[in-house]
This record gives structure tokens, sequence and C-alpha cells, in this order.
């Protein structure tokens, strides 16, 4: 595979599209997948849903371990369907990595340029390189078993780049790690695809490690795509219950000094944590507070005045989409939204408490 | 070829005069039954005496032979059953010492017989019942016109013997030995019938067996005689066993055994008379 | 019976015996399962023993310095390798076929796969005859056309042998890639690995105990292996004579050169097992 990033980006003068463009069609008895998918290079979508909703099915379908039944293939302009998986410029980093027990740290990076016809001298070297770009140089003797969680996943996504792949795929990456790997593997994995030029399509069911790490999220259910968007506008506008749901989450960038955040979008947030530098603020639609008159008492820090965009109906919640000095997710009763007389274009006063917030590095 | 016809001519007659034999025999058993049913007294048959169960344990070459005279003693003594293991004389010689249930022992060889007797597992003296001699078994047809033992050095012939530690094995060397023969074959097979086998089943082209196999092989193999075979005929001892659970119908089978009728039968099957 | 009264008292140990026993039993060891393993143990090793008794030591030195128990012996090991060998070349790829590939009548070659495992070894033989022997529906052309016979050959010990040895290997090796995550082959393919690629260079190394193992036990099958051998290759000595046929026929004259004949086959496969189990076994 030749890197054609290097050319100019979006639709190349021959006409053909960069990056991925496929309709994923896959029956199996009952069930049946029909996913489009669309992504440029350089750019991370992240395949959201529930289990059994035909995220991995797609991902297989990616990586052609598992027949189309129908639809299409293609990247970098080029049809993949006739491809058999190893002759496909597909990287994937699998759930449980997959990493070759017998072979230490460095000879499994090493496997694919191996396949790929390099000599062992030269693919170790590559192996080398790419463990060092991860951080994991000093375990490149390490056999799998001997690695953490997080350095297992580091391997098998320094595997999975060592191909060069033109579309990297990752199925439930953060899945097998405990609660506090997980925090410092997400922010570096962030990072590595933010490096990643290619196509990135990343499959979870968990929506923050969806919206830390994707530009933009599929929403998956059933086998079928039921939204698609920047993960900001998927949480204030959830289209179904269930991504109302999921996808309840206010997610902020902003920089941290102690209990204090300040977010790029101006206002700052008190946290529970204690931190500093970039870092990422999470809460929960359901822990914002509506008040239609500025409330008394400072035990809400987090305080701020917006105007409401919008509201929908999700059951017995009301989800509001609220603009002003931070754009935010609500969720309210009905009974509430009615006492408060909520409607469009009215002004409320949004509060969270610091102890439903969560902050964490970027 | 017009030996071999004229030979199973003579088989033929031979086994016809068998079978009729047998058809006396079973023909006295049911005068006998009729006679014993009308308690009709004059008939010396013991057979009023009998009953149980007589086990045999008998030669391998004589399993067609004495499965015949079996039946022909359960006809002839209702009420009686005649079990029969057959197997190499030295395997069964050495089950007897060891406790295997039987109340005759029928061997190809005096040296097994010697085993049990030696033992002190046999009740009297062994009698030697027949005899066998050795003939070369070769392809239907004779393609490779074998007629001698010496024929059969010819370094192109695939040849099986049996092993030295079995009767036939023993026999063959001593045949060999009296001709002044250095014979290599391809296998010594652990019996007469894996020997036969082999020819049977064209991997070998010729085997030095008893005559009562290639007899029994009926047009699989034809059989051609030597006259070296003389100095290595295998007498067959038959005694009675010490641990016998039942002495009578043990002495009245071995009766049969020697008896005219049972010579008609074992003669019919390629032995020679003692 | 004195054997039973013997595993009968062993049982009862553990209830009125010294505590250090349950102890070292963990939880304790349930009668219902330590009167019938003790009693299966004794089934096992009795005979052994016995053939350890009668065994005629005096005579012992003598019988096994001759040149025909060596060469015996020797002749055994090397055809038990090579068929290992062979079953190693040829059973694992075949164990693959049937744990990976999903055909027609699949079940049905597996049970074909398994027949030399419940046919009678000298019925074995016999077909092999009926296949490779100089008159046999493949060993006729085998004849014709490259003068090759394999009926009363060496190679024809090591055919017999693996025939029925293969069968132990196959099954381990199938039931170990059942287990095996067929996943690492999917991420090998991934990688740019060929499917026989990643066999060779991930599945093989994962299944190498599994391999192990059953290469251990079709080893020692073909070791023993008397029926089939005699049947198809004869026996002669120092080509296709291995020790269970020396023994057999060594039973026939001399039981007690028998008995000897078979401590030393029983010694060296101890040996060769015991060594075995303790490089590759426990390493799986």
């Amino acid at each position: 595979m030749t890197d054609t990033r290097d050319t100019a980006p979006g639709p190349r003068s021959d006409g053909r599209a960069e990056g991925l463009d496929a309709r994923l069609v896959v029956g199996r008895g009952a069930f049946r997948l029909d996913v489009a998918l669309t992504v440029a290079p350089g750019e991370v979508v992240a395949l959201l849903g529930p289990n059994g909703a035909g995220k991995t099915t797609a991902l297989r379908a990616l990586a052609g371990l598992t027949p189309l039944t129908a639809g299409h293939l293609r990247l970098d302009g080029q049809a993949l369907e006739p491809t058999p998986p190893e002759s496909r410029p597909v990287g994937v980093v699998f759930q449980d990595y997959l990493l070759f027990p017998h072979l230490t740290a460095l000879d499994n990076v090493a496997f694919g340029p191996r396949c790929q016809g390099s000599a062992k001298a030269e693919a170790r070297a590559q192996a080398s390189e790419w463990l060092g770009r991860l951080g994991l140089a000093d375990h490149a003797g390490a056999k799998p078993r001997k690695l953490s969680g997080g350095q297992a996943q580091r391997v098998a996504l320094a595997r999975a780049l060592a191909t060069r792949p033109r579309l990297l795929l990752l199925d439930e990456p953060l899945a097998a790690l405990d609660a506090r790997t997980r925090l410092e593997v997400r922010s570096q994995l962030r990072r590595h695809l933010a490096e990643f030029e290619a196509v990135a399509v990343l499959v979870t069911h968990d929506p923050l490690d969806a919206m830390v790490l994707a530009d933009r999220l599929v929403v998956v259910e059933d086998g079928r795509v039921v939204q698609e968007g920047a993960p900001s506008h998927i949480a204030r506008h959830p289209r179904t219950d269930y991504i109302a749901q999921l996808v309840g989450l206010n997610l902020f960038r902003g920089t941290a000094d102690g209990h204090t955040v300040r977010l790029d979008a101006g206002p700052c947030v008190t946290t529970t944590e204690d931190l500093s530098g970039p870092v990422f603020v999470a809460f929960p639609p359901n822990a914002v507070t509506l008040h239609r008159e500025r409330p008394a008492g400072a035990s809400a820090r987090n305080l701020w005045h917006c105007e409401i965009a919008g509201l929908e109906t999700h059951g017995d919640q009301i989800r509001a989409d609220l603009t002003g000095e931070l754009p935010l997710a609500a969720d309210l009763t009905t009974v509430a939204a009615a006492e408060l007389d909520l409607r469009p274009g009215a002004a409320v006063w949004a509060t969270v408490k610091a102890t439903q917030t969560h902050a964490y590095p970027v | 070829m017009t030996r071999t016809a004229r030979r199973t001519r003579r088989t033929l007659q031979t086994a016809v005069a068998g079978a009729t034999a047998l058809l006396a025999l079973s023909a006295c058993s049911s005068s006998d039954d009729s006679s014993s049913a009308s308690d009709s007294p004059g008939t010396a048959s013991p057979s009023d005496e009998l009953s149980g169960t007589v086990t045999v344990f008998a030669a391998a070459s004589l399993k067609e032979s004495f499965t015949t005279l079996g039946k022909e003693f359960e006809k002839a003594h209702p009420g009686t059953k005649v079990t029969f293991s057959f197997g190499g004389s030295d395997s069964l010689a050495a089950s007897i010492p060891g406790g295997a249930p039987a109340d005759v022992f029928a061997s190809a060889s005096p040296k097994t017989m010697k085993i049990v007797t030696d033992a002190g597992d046999a009740t009297g003296t062994p009698a030697t019942f027949v005899r066998n001699q050795l003939e070369i078994a070769t392809l239907p047809g004779n393609p490779d016109k074998i007629s001698s033992l010496k024929d059969l050095t010819d370094s192109g012939l695939k040849v099986v013997l049996c092993d030295k530690e079995v009767p036939c094995g023993a026999a063959a060397q001593k045949s060999l030995d009296a001709a002044g023969l250095k014979l290599t074959p391809v296998s010594y097979e652990q019996d007469v019938k894996s020997a036969l086998t082999k020819v049977e089943l064209k991997e070998a082209d010729a085997a030095v067996v008893y005559k009562t196999d290639v007899h029994a092989a009926g047009g699989k193999v034809e059989g051609v005689d030597f006259p070296e075979s003389a100095d290595a005929i295998n007498d067959y001892p038959i005694a009675q066993l010490k641990d016998t659970q039942n002495a009578d119908a043990a002495k009245a089978f071995i009766a049969l055994v020697q008896s005219s009728e049972g010579q008609k039968v074992l003669t019919g099957a390629g032995f020679l008379k003692p | 019976m004195t054997e039973l009264d013997k595993t009968g008292a062993a049982a009862g140990a553990p209830r009125g015996g010294p505590r250090r026993r349950r102890i070292r039993g963990r939880r304790g060891v349930p009668l219902p399962l330590l009167v019938p393993a003790l009693l299966g143990l004794a089934f096992l090793i009795v005979p052994l023993v016995a053939l350890l008794v009668r065994a005629p030591w005096r005579s012992l030195p003598e019988l096994l310095t001759s040149a025909e128990v060596w060469q015996a012996l020797q002749l055994s090991l090397v055809c038990a390798t090579a068929a290992t060998a062979v079953s190693l070349v040829i059973g694992v790829p075949l164990a693959w076929l049937l744990a990976r590939v999903e055909f027609r009548g699949r079940g049905l070659v597996r049970a074909l796969v398994t027949l030399p495992l419940v046919l009678p070894p000298v019925v074995g033989g016999v077909a092999l005859l009926m296949a490779l022997g100089r008159n046999g529906i493949v060993g006729k052309s085998l004849d014709d056309w490259f003068g090759i016979t394999l009926p009363f050959t060496t190679a024809g010990v090591v055919i017999a042998e693996a025939f029925v040895a293969m069968p132990f290997l196959v099954i381990s090796v199938e039931g170990t890639l059942r287990a095996a995550d067929p996943r690492f082959e999917e991420a090998a393919a991934t990688l740019g690995a060929s499917r026989f690629t990643a066999f060779r260079r991930v599945t093989l190394p994962l299944i190498a105990p599994g391999v192990a193992a059953g290469a251990v036990l079709a080893w020692a099958r073909a070791l023993g292996e008397f029926g089939a051998t005699i049947t198809f290759a004869g026996n002669f000595p120092g080509r296709t004579q291995t020790m269970p046929l020396a023994v057999y026929l060594a039973l026939q004259s001399d039981p007690e050169a028998a008995i000897a004949l078979s401590l030393v086959l029983l010694t060296v496969s101890v040996a060769v097992l015991a060594g075995l189990r303790d490089r590759w076994m426990t390493a799986g």
C-alpha cells in the first residue's frame, strides 16, 4: 500500500474518494446487519451500540473475517470484497488483544512485517521502533502473560500498526482493562489514534470510550444505524430512547488546576478530582438540575445561565438541549418540566454538584 | 498339473469317504438314541452315562477335523457339549500348567506335550493319534515352477517359514538340515496359519507348511511334496488332563479320535495315520 | 483376594489413620472415590509387579546382553520413532482438517479415522496387506511402477505401527485444536499471514503440548505394536522383528526369556515416557 496521505486530502484528482466507503450487509439466520459507513482518512469513527447490535460483525466484515452477504467495501477507492483478510491493508486490535502467547512482545509486533515479506532482522527492527513509539521498549522481550493489561493493549496496537494499515479496527479496545488502567490507557490510545493518519474504526458499547476516542459516533441497534454524528450532537439530540440512555453524557475539555477546571468552552467547573493540565470533564444529563430563578446558596458552585434550545421526550423523561454559557444536555421528569414551565427559548439556570462530575486527564 | 488334478480327485474321494463314514456314525448314534429311549439292552455304547462339557485344547491345524468330530461326539452322546480352544500348541501347552480349564489336550508336537506331562498335568501316557508331514505351499498354478526344497533357495523367491520356536518351523529346519540347504526366508511367521496366509494373499511366493494346511486352504494354494519332509514328520499326541472335571467324556472323546471313524475324518483332512 | 484386602485396608487408613494424611489430601478424599481409585491402581500395578517378582533375575544379564535382544530393541525404538514421525507429518494436518474445516460427512470421516483404535491389530495388518501388499490395490501399482514392496521390510513395520498409532495422535491433536481459540488464526490473518503460515507460526506452537502428548501416546502404542506388525511385515530378526514379536516368540519356548525381554521394553518405555513428561507435558 502506498501512503496516499501525502497527496492533497479529500477527493483526488482522479475523482476517487480516499478513506473508507462501505455498506456492510451480513445476513446470519434471523439477524441482518446493514450498516453504511463512510470514514475519511485521519478520522476516528466509533460504532456504538448495545451487545448483540452487530458492531463486532461489522468489524469482522471490514477485516474480511466474515464475508459480506451484499453491499460494498471500498478503501481508498479500491474494492476490498474479493480480497482475503491476509491481503487487506487492515490492522485489527482485538478485544482481548489475542497476542500470540508463545512469542515475545517484539516478535508479536514483528509478525506482521514478517508476513509481509520483511527479513527477520528488518521486521524486528521495525517492531522495535513501534514498541519504542508506544513506550514499550523495556518490554520487548516479555511474553504476553508477563505484560499488564495496559501494556498488552499497547503491544496489540503496535502489532496492528506495524503492518502500516490503511484501515485500523479496534474491537472494544478498553473493555478488558480494569477501571484504573482504563483511564490511563484511554488517554494514551486517544493520542495514538489522533496521530494515526488513515481510517480508524472502533467498536464499543461504552459511550465514554466512544466520546473520548472518536471524532464521530455511529450508533447501531439491531444491525442498523439509528443515528450518527459528532458525540456532543448525539448527546444532546438522541434520536432513540436507547441513545438517550446510552449517550447521556456531557463531555467537555478543559484545563485543570486543582479542583477547578477551566473549560475550553469558557466557564469553570468544580470537580472532586485534584488534577492539573488538560483534562476531560464528564457528567450525565440527569446530574444537571434546572431552575427558573438563580438558586440561592453556595452549595452548587457549578452554575451556568442557559437557554433551552429544544426538548425531546423519551419515555417519562425529557431531555433538554441547552445553549448559552455552556452547551448542556439535561434530563428531567415530565412533572418537573411542567412545573418549571420549560419551553424552547426559556432562560434557565443549570447546576451540577461537584460530586457528580468526573474529571480525568486527556 | 495332472498330478495336482489327480491329487484333488483323490482328496475328493477321501472327503466323500469321510462324509459317508460320518453319516454311518450319525446313523449309529441315532439308533443309540432310539435304543436308549426304548430301554432295550444290548448296545455297548457308554452314551447313557455321559453328560456335561468336554473342553478340548487342540493345535490350530486340527481345527477343521476336530470341529467335525466334536459335532459327531455331541450327536452320539446327547447332553454333552464339546468346546474347543484352537491355538498354537506352545501357547496352549503353556496355559495348561497355568490352570486353563481343559479336559483334553491334543498337541502338534511331542515337545509341546512334554511341557504338560513334565508339569504333571496329564493323566497316563500321551498317545500319538496322527502324524503330519510338511509340504511346500505355492501360489495356485505354481507359477514359479517350484518342485523341490532346493528351488526355494532361489534368491528371487519370497519364502516364509514358521518361526523355529513353533513346531512347523522346527520341522522345516530339520528338513532343510537333512537336505543340507541354507534358506533365508523373508519372514519367520508366528504360526503355520500365518505362513499360509502370506501365500494365500500372494505376499509370499511359497511357504513350508503342513499337508493339512494346504488341504484346508482349498484352491488358494497349491501343494508340492518334497522327499526331505520324511525326515521331519510330526507326531500329534493326545492326552487326558489331570484336572479334568469330566474324565469319562474326555476318555470317550480321545477314543473317538483314535477310532477308525475318527481316523477317517483326520486322514480326510490330510493327516497321516500314526 | 489378597489384593482386595490390601486396598480395603488402605482405604480405611484416612479415617482412622494419622491426621497428616488427611491434610496432605487438602480436603480429604471421599471414600467412594478413594476405594475404586486404589482398586484401579492395584489392577494396573499388580501385573507389572508380578512380572518383576517372577523375572529370572539370575539369568537376566546373560539374556539381555545377547545381540538379538539389542537388535530387536534397537529396531523397536527406531520403528516406533519413525512411525511417530510419519503420524506427525500426516496426522497433524488431518487433525487440523477435522477440527477447522467444515465439510459434509466430517462426522463419518472422524469415525473412520478412529477405526484402527477398535480394529483388532491383526485385522489391521491384513487390511494393510490388501491395500499395500505386493498384490494389494495400491501396493500392486507400487510394485509395478517403482518396484517397491512393503511387506517383510522395515518400512512395512513403520507403516503397520503408524496405522495403529496415528489415531491416538489425531484424536489428541484434534481435541487440543478444538480447545484452542481459532481467533488466534484470525488475528494472524489480519496481520497478513496465509492460512498455512498462521497454522505453522501460530496454531502449531499453541497446540504444541497437545501434539507432544499425542506423539508420546502414539510412540508408546507403536512401541508395543504386535498384531499389525507381524501380519503386515512378518518376523525377521534385525529387519522386522521388534521387541513385542521377540517377546511373543520367546514365550513359545522360553517364558523366562520372554519376561526378561518384556522387562527391557518396560524399562525403556518408562524411562522415555518419564523423560518426555518432564520436558514437554508439564510445560503445557
